[in-house]
């Protein structure tokens, strides 16, 4: 168990920081941390910051379409989870079911579903141009931003929804029947009371679904695969791929990347109240 | 003019002659409950499956079209000799991969776990709570991470394991024991110590007790994980594409990963729904069999679905 988990981070240091075989044109990874080189490392900072950075731009990408796409996920997801935690009745076991299928089917078949609607004669813009929308063939897969947040958004919406309607499942319906009783309107109800109780919940979905947004490069590869939208994960994933000197850099990266993400990763954790996810909580049962 | 008013304006022009206030009552229903949410709901579930269905129907095309319905016939599946899923050599041995190596995978993983969560159940002290951390930050950690992770420990460090089915099973089962010790975990929590204190009352061995009054309670909590782990690890991509080796270790969702922009005709779509159709009969049965032993079992009464959601949630 210890082995399989923290041996691998401890082998991308290792590659990251090791030395390079000039004549195989692969890395040599270094065991010893007093010989470790930590050029790599500056070198991976450096491209990160500076002005035509290999990095710059795919980190802008990263940080942007992830934004976007999880904003839009929390427009779509709530006020779907919160209709179904609260006006379902008999029929949620049905819509539940319905919500979870996607769980079930391949992430790469739902994708592959979307390439064949989205190209240019395809089922799309067949139907935006008979609508009158656009007038010629959106070229939805050469690389349009567009594309790779829908991709997105479509992909991971389900991880946001199951958790919210899990939180918002919990609210006791006696409270919201208290604040209309006491005068307020249903709209001011969901502000004062519903939104304040849903607050955690709503800070944990975006960092459950933010977390592997940032990380995904398939959806982009499939959906684009064009270094216009190419983002950080996409970088990465190229350089281990690349030969010469590319897997260290990648390594490092990895590395950066997982530093970065390590505070979100707590801030989660900490939200959803179980430092122990496996220590199930009393109240649920 | 205010921009309102102009805007009031453009709107009583853009909808004159729509029985508006009609629309909108019947969207707010003052009355009953909120119409406009049940919109959103169906309509994003009919988002999130009408591709999927479209996709379906294009396994079934007679034609080569990879956008629109074009006759019906089973040739992309099965009936044409070269170019079908099932007799095109890359797209079989595919199919049978995923399915190895999810089954594989269940069977190694599914016993771990549930030692794992007997284990951490019984057991006080700070291995098993440290153990707990790491297994809590691998849940959390992006699957890239953990991936390039395994990738560089299997390259370099472990490099007696060949990658290819050895590689892609180990951290397939790395990856999914989190499942089983989720669900069983929980399970035994519900259950409480009272039964094997009971049955070691009796003279039964603290073995005994595990075996014939514990297990038969779990039985529903482990074909759910049994199922979970399957259905997952069926589908998984990064793992398996990290840990891959010769091309007769690529699975089906490499497969679609490597092709869907180059794919000519509707194969793709048809080794897409094989492994649906795996996916489905698998969650039936093991619905039917958890159904089954939840009814005998007694206090277990809550859906398969409880236990998934929990998992998930």
């Amino acid at each position: 168990m210890w082995v399989l988990f923290a041996l691998p981070f401890y082998a991308i240091l290792a590659v990251a920081a090791g030395r390079f075989d000039p004549i195989f044109g692969t890395p040599i990874a270094v065991w010893n941390p007093l010989r470790w080189q930590l050029a790599t490392f500056s070198f991976d900072i450096g491209q990160l910051f500076s002005r035509d950075g290999i990095f710059r731009i795919p980190a802008i990408h990263s940080l942007v379409y992830t934004f976007v796409a999880v904003v839009i996920c929390l427009l779509i997801g709530y006020p779907v989870a919160y209709c179904v935690a609260r006006h379902a009745g008999r029929r949620k076991g049905l819509i539940l079911a319905l919500l979870m299928a996607p769980f079930f089917i391949s992430y790469l078949m739902r994708m592959l579903a979307w390439v064949n609607l989205l190209q240019t004669d395809g089922m799309v813009n067949r139907s935006l141009m008979a609508l009158g929308v656009i007038h010629q063939p959106f070229p939805w897969l050469g690389g349009e931003p567009v594309t790779v947040i829908f991709g997105l958004v479509y992909g991971y919406i389900p991880y946001m929804i199951l958790p919210l309607f899990g939180f918002l499942d919990l609210i006791d319906p006696r409270l919201l029947e208290a604040a209309r009783d006491l005068g307020a309107s249903r709209i001011r109800t969901f502000i004062r009371v519903t939104l304040p109780l849903s607050k955690t919940a709503i800070v944990s979905s975006c960092l459950i679904v933010g977390l592997p947004i940032l990380s995904d490069y398939y959806t982009n590869d499939l959906l684009s695969g064009s270094p216009r939208t190419t983002m950080l994960a996409n970088q990465i994933d190229n350089l281990l791929y690349a030969p010469s000197s590319g897997p260290g850099l990648g390594a490092a990266m990895v590395f950066l990347f997982m530093l970065a993400l390590v505070p979100p990763m707590i801030w989660y954790l900490r939200l959803i109240g179980k430092e122990d996810l496996f220590e199930p909580d009393e109240g649920q049962e | 003019m205010s921009l309102a008013a102009t805007v009031r304006k453009h709107n009583a022009r853009l909808w004159a002659g729509v029985p508006l206030n009609g629309v909108v009552n019947w969207f707010r229903n003052p009355d009953g409950k909120a119409r406009f949410l049940w919109v959103m709901v169906w309509g994003y579930i009919v988002w999130s499956i009408a591709p999927l269905l479209i996709a379906i129907r294009i396994s079934f095309n007679r034609g080569k079209s990879l956008v629109e319905p074009d006759g019906w016939s089973l040739i992309w599946w099965w009936s044409n000799p070269v170019d079908s899923a099932w007799h095109r050599p890359d797209l079989h041995s595919a199919l049978l991969q995923s399915v190895k190596l999810a089954s594989l995978t269940m069977l190694i993983s599914v016993p771990l776990g549930v030692a794992f969560a007997i284990a951490l159940d019984r057991w006080r002290g700070p291995l098993p709570s440290s153990a707990n951390f790491l297994m809590t930050m691998s849940w959390v950690t992006p699957e890239l991470i953990i991936g390039v992770a395994l990738f560089m420990v299997f390259s370099h460090l472990l490099r007696f394991i060949p990658f290819g089915t050895p590689a892609q099973l180990l951290g397939l089962i790395t990856f999914e024991m989190t499942y089983p010790v989720i669900i069983v975990r929980a399970r035994l929590l519900s259950l409480g110590r009272e039964t094997e204190e009971a049955a070691m009352d009796l003279g039964a061995s603290p073995m005994q007790a595990l075996r014939r009054a514990v297990l038969p309670q779990l039985y529903p909590a482990i074909v759910a994980s049994l199922m979970i782990v399957f259905v997952d690890s069926v589908d998984d991509f990064i793992i398996a594409a990290w840990m891959a080796g010769p091309s007769s270790s690529e699975t089906v969702a490499m497969r679609i990963y490597n092709d869907a922009r180059g794919s000519v005709t509707p194969a793709l779509d048809a080794l897409g729904c094989m492994l649906m159709v795996t996916t489905l009969s698998t969650l039936v049965v093991g619905g039917l069999v958890y159904r089954y032993l939840a009814k005998r079992t007694h206090g277990a009464e809550e859906g398969a679905l409880s236990d998934i959601v929990a998992s998930q949630a």
